[in-house]
């Protein structure tokens, strides 16, 4: 097990890249923690899987290095790395039985075999295929074989970090759920530093610790999923977690101020700078109240109600404007008004969170 | 609703029927006429009922080309199948050289059969032929005209250098369906080379596996064209195959009579090792599959 350390990282698929564009991953710098569950979250191509390529080994960076613990492994071929990867489709190996394929990563390393029968047989009870390790892996559901693929990557002990490239996307949903609750179990049993990457925002949160967000071949935020919440560091985070996504609004800042584009103005709680490009604000659904009177009148368009909640779809300022609507709560009866929960409104700079003045968010 | 019941429709199957009667059924029906008469001439037929069938069957000529045949069939599929799939493996995956390697291994098997026996011909002869001089002025005494050895490491290498690319494509098409995340798998599983070959590889090229020996079985065993131009049977009868045999019997010979009988029995020995083989490899293949 050790620390993952991206340092000057950087990859392009073409042989001589131009401009940044050329780069499915822009130079990045971070330190994944020994024994961290990390969910590497985006849309599709993103830079996810390329990331999970380099830390594996399988594909060369372009630029920058990559150390398990002190050691600089940018070189190391995968087989050198000791790290454990599950592909998004079933990889088994068709013609050995269930027992040999999860037996066979333990062999391929001259492991002892009682211990490989014993070990085998605990990762069987695991995946629930206890049952069935007699008999070969041809013919099973692709459910079954992405199990035994999970298992196989779970098998070794000792290994650095376990690396899940989607892993969960051809498993019926009812099973996604038990799986990964299994994994979470195994990741607090064996603290093997663990990487999941995903598109989906609830397996994302659910599994992980940290939340690593990328975007365009960046990452874009690193945090646990409240910070994601709460204060996401770009607007792709805001739009890619929750449901619905972040309010984003045009506005001008001006001090402690905000002048949205039909001339109301918001207060914002603290004081920011000078800031340059496009400016916006950003509040979270579940941050706005609908009044009767105060804050700003807006137009309700419609109302979807999705059991536990509400969703107020409405316009503001031109722009799209969701509220969440908590359950028992009713619609002002007049024009309906908006008003944001204080400290819960962030501003951005082309795209980027502005943090406010410290000294002067204290006063 | 009544149904109208009539049988018209087969009248549709008709032109397939008189289509396949003339190209097959006919023919052949010819050759089985001639497997039970005897005929003098003047196309006067003469019923022989199963002599000359019997006559085959304990014929010492038949089974010496029966053996050669078969011996000729073995050699050359533990040849070319282990060749084949070496080849495939080491061609390259993509790019222009991929390209580049297919057209090439696909040139012999553009080039029409009696061309191959006569460049093979020309190729190995002591006074012209590069191969056949080569190996003359080496001091190896090689004559395919006089020594069964060398005509039948002749006839090989032919067929190995005719035949082996198609082994090789079928088996490059099946290794190319296999998707990258197998072999990534294996890298992590560290998987030694001959695990990846007998546990990814292998097992994906199966089927087109046995559609490769199937037709190397066939067409080598109904082998005819090359052999003929090269060693035209010889020395002796020492590269006399069942077709050599059979067309020195039925056209050198003009024994219509057992040449139609050895015609059958030839065709049977086909279709039965054909669909024995076939159906213990899908059998097989579901006994895997099912357990």
């Amino acid at each position: 097990m050790a620390q993952i350390t991206l340092e000057n990282l950087a990859h392009s698929y073409s042989a001589n890249p131009k401009s940044e564009a050329d780069y499915a991953l822009k130079e990045m710098n971070h330190v994944w923690q020994d024994g961290g569950a990390y969910a590497l979250l985006g849309s599709s191509g993103c830079g996810k899987t390329t990331l999970l390529n380099i830390i594996s080994g399988l594909l060369r960076p372009s630029q920058g290095r990559i150390l398990f613990g002190a050691q600089d492994v940018t070189e190391a071929p995968t087989t050198q790395r000791n790290i454990a990867q599950v592909f998004q489709f079933p990889v088994v190996y068709d013609t050995m039985t269930v027992r040999d394929n999860l037996a066979f990563p333990l062999r391929n390393r001259g492991m002892d075999a009682a211990y490989i029968k014993s070990r085998v047989d605990q990762i069987a009870a695991m995946i629930g295929m206890e049952a069935m390790l007699a008999r070969k892996a041809q013919g099973l559901t692709a459910d079954a074989k992405q199990k035994i693929s999970l298992g196989r990557g779970m098998v070794r002990e000792d290994v650095n970090a376990i690396l899940f490239d989607e892993p969960l996307t051809v498993i019926d949903p009812n099973m996604k759920w038990e799986l990964r609750t299994q994994l979470k179990q195994l990741h607090r049993q064996f603290g093997h530093t663990m990487i999941y990457v995903t598109h989906d925002q609830t397996e994302a949160l659910t599994f992980a610790d940290k939340v690593v967000v990328m975007y365009d071949g960046r990452v874009v935020q690193m945090g646990t999923p409240e910070e994601l919440f709460e204060t996401p560091a770009h607007t792709f985070v805001g739009y890619f977690i929750g449901s619905p996504g972040m309010n984003f609004l045009d506005a001008r800042i001006d001090g402690s101020k905000a002048v949205l584009t039909n001339g109301e103005t918001v207060d914002l709680g603290a004081r920011y700078g000078d800031l340059s490009g496009r400016t916006q604000i950003g509040v979270r659904p579940e941050h706005a109240v609908l009044t009767d009177q105060g804050g700003l009148p807006l137009s309700i368009r419609r109302i979807e109600d999705v059991g536990r909640h509400r969703i107020v779809r409405a316009e503001l300022s031109g722009a799209v404007f969701n509220i969440i609507l908590p359950e028992g709560e009713g619609l002002p009866a007049d024009t309906p008004r908006v008003s944001f929960l204080p400290g819960k409104i962030g501003a951005y700079a082309d795209d980027w969170r502005v943090a406010p003045h410290a000294m002067e968010r204290a006063a | 609703m009544q149904k109208i019941q009539n049988n018209k429709a087969w009248l549709l199957v008709l032109p397939v029927l008189v289509l396949v009667a003339f190209s097959a059924v006919v023919p052949l029906m010819t050759v089985v006429n001639y497997a039970f008469n005897d005929t003098f001439g003047n196309n006067q037929f003469f019923w022989a009922g199963l002599e000359w069938f019997d006559e085959m069957v304990h014929s010492d000529r038949l089974h010496g080309a029966l053996g050669r045949q078969v011996l000729f069939s073995a050699i050359i599929l533990a040849i070319e199948v282990p060749l084949g799939i070496f080849v495939a493996l080491n061609m390259p995956k993509q790019s222009f050289w991929a390209s580049f390697c297919l057209v090439v291994m696909a040139l012999p098997l553009l080039i029409p059969f009696n061309v191959v026996g006569t460049i093979w011909q020309i190729f190995g002869r002591t006074d012209i032929g590069l191969l056949g001089h080569s190996l003359a002025a080496l001091g190896v005494d090689y004559n395919y005209t006089n020594d069964p050895i060398d005509a039948w490491a002749t006839v090989i290498v032919m067929d190995v250098w005719h035949w082996t690319s198609l082994v090789a494509l079928l088996c490059y098409a099946g290794l190319q369906s296999i998707p990258q995340a197998y072999y990534q798998a294996a890298k992590i599983d560290q998987a030694s080379r001959w695990a990846v070959f007998r546990y990814i590889e292998l097992p994906k090229m199966k089927g087109v596996l046995l559609i490769a020996i199937l037709l190397r079985f066939m067409d080598s065993f109904m082998i005819y064209t090359e052999p003929f131009v090269v060693t035209g049977g010889g020395p002796g009868n020492a590269t006399t195959f069942l077709s050599i045999d059979l067309v020195k019997m039925a056209v050198g010979q003009f024994d219509l009579g057992p040449a139609a009988a050895f015609s059958l029995m030839y065709f049977l020995v086909i279709m039965l090792v054909s669909w024995v083989f076939y159906t213990v490899m899908t059998n097989l293949d579901k006994a895997e599959a099912g357990q």
